[in-house]
């Protein structure tokens, strides 16, 4: 079955998802007769969740003040920006305090990912009817979903970007309704954006990114909403896109 | 205008604890990343005008990063007259961690880690948990693609051996 040999290299990139999937399959099909390739391959996957666990948490942690704008580089103004995206969560003040809440907030991101990323995959293929109101009624639209979220939503306009918004649906949340704009680009390549509501007022997160079954998700929390922005497009774009949400939203 | 370092600062910090994360994990010690990160911040502010507009942020940043750690890692080795070669390193730490095995197993991640020689501690964690491609990784590194494969093989089976206590290197090869 194997008639090209697998080389070493080929399963660190089945490890890393960079194969191809014709090659990824025949990989995964010598696995299945190669116990030890196998047990080397899921120990280097677990290595890897390993990583994150003791890691991960920096993301989320409050910054020390060396590292705030004005410590590290009063040289320049980064200062009045500060105010942008991540670095919000290090600017509290009791930092234990914070940190917690930090850390409570972290459960939660992590739950909107997955159900974000969940929305994105059972959606983003419909061709009938990929949303229930179309961006024709964009108004109707922002306003049903704002009542039933019981918060003013905001759509962001993406065409800069390259995409134009399809639509949206109201979907169940982990807590009550949650809402799903859907974008498309002009090859049809689809994003959503997955917005719920919360009853506690959380200071903003740091983007995170989460890979859920091949949908990648930016994901964190503002005030009382959480967003989370899915594809299944590279990272890169994805972070270009959802930081074109972030400022949006935050003028 | 001040547009352009306005648009770089903004970027850059979104990077912040992403570059902390992989400095924690790089130098196994909380306030020698920070350290770290912050060398970095400043050296990057100070040459922003070396990045180029519509390149990768992240890359460029954690190559600023990386060479201020394999300065520091350098002249660290200089003065206590470690190897610092790939060949050299992999022998040194496999003589080390043969002697480490006997007496107890390395189970801890952190301790693994600094177990790794540098060039593919870095490599192990820029994929594994910073989670680039390899161009990215190779790029951070400025090395050619196939070192960085190289380094991530034996940097991995190395770190399986020392989390599972085992001490016999695995011969890496084509496997047929």
């Amino acid at each position: 079955m194997n008639a090209v040999p697998v080389t070493e290299a080929e399963l660190h990139a089945y490890v890393d998802g960079a194969l191809p999937a014709v090659r990824a399959a025949e990989i995964a099909e010598y696995l299945g007769q190669n116990a030890e390739a196998a047990q080397r391959v899921a120990a280097y996957r677990e290595q890897n969740a390993h990583l994150h666990t003791a890691f991960d948490d920096l993301l989320v942690e409050a910054l020390p003040r060396r590292l705030r704008v004005g410590g590290a580089a009063r040289r320049r103004a980064w200062y009045p920006y500060a105010a942008a995206a991540l670095l919000m969560l290090a600017s509290g003040t009791a930092g234990w305090h914070l940190h917690d809440r930090v850390t409570g907030a972290r459960a939660q991101t992590t739950q909107i990912a997955r159900v974000a990323a969940m929305a994105h995959a059972v959606y983003s293929p419909e061709v009938r009817h990929p949303v229930e109101v179309g961006a024709d009624q964009e108004e109707h639209l922002v306003r049903w979903l704002s009542k039933r979220l019981g918060a003013s939503l905001k759509i962001p306009h993406l065409a800069p970007q390259g995409y134009a918004l399809v639509g949206g649906r109201l979907l169940p949340g982990e807590r009550g309704p949650a809402a799903q704009f859907m974008y498309q680009d002009a090859k049809g390549q689809r994003l959503t954006l997955y917005v719920r509501v919360s009853n506690d007022v959380r200071a903003p997160t740091a983007f995170r990114f989460a890979q859920e079954s091949g949908v990648g998700v930016f994901y964190w929390l503002d005030g009382r909403l959480g967003y989370a922005l899915s594809g299944e497009t590279d990272r890169n774009e994805l972070l270009r896109v959802a930081d074109a949400v972030y400022q949006q939203l935050n003028p | 205008m001040d547009q352009p370092v306005e648009s770089f600062a903004t970027r850059a910090m979104q990077y912040i604890p992403r570059l902390r994360r992989y400095a924690r994990a790089l130098t196994g010690d909380a306030s020698a990343a920070d350290d770290l990160v912050q060398d970095a911040l400043e050296r990057a502010l100070l040459k922003q005008s070396l990045w180029r507009e519509g390149t990768d942020l992240r890359a460029w940043l954690f190559t600023v990063m990386h060479n201020i750690f394999i300065n520091q890692v350098r002249s660290a080795a200089a003065n206590r007259l470690v190897p610092i070669d790939d060949v050299a390193a992999d022998a040194f730490a496999d003589a080390h961690s043969l002697q480490a095995s006997d007496r107890l197993e390395i189970r801890d991640l952190d301790a693994a880690l600094q177990a790794l020689p540098e060039e593919q501690r870095t490599v192990v964690l820029l994929v594994g948990l910073e989670q680039m491609t390899y161009d990215e990784a190779a790029r951070v590194l400025e090395v050619p693609i196939g070192t960085v494969m190289s380094r991530l093989s034996r940097g991995r089976e190395r770190l399986r051996r020392l989390l599972q206590g085992m001490p016999e290197p695995h011969p890496l090869k084509v496997v047929k």
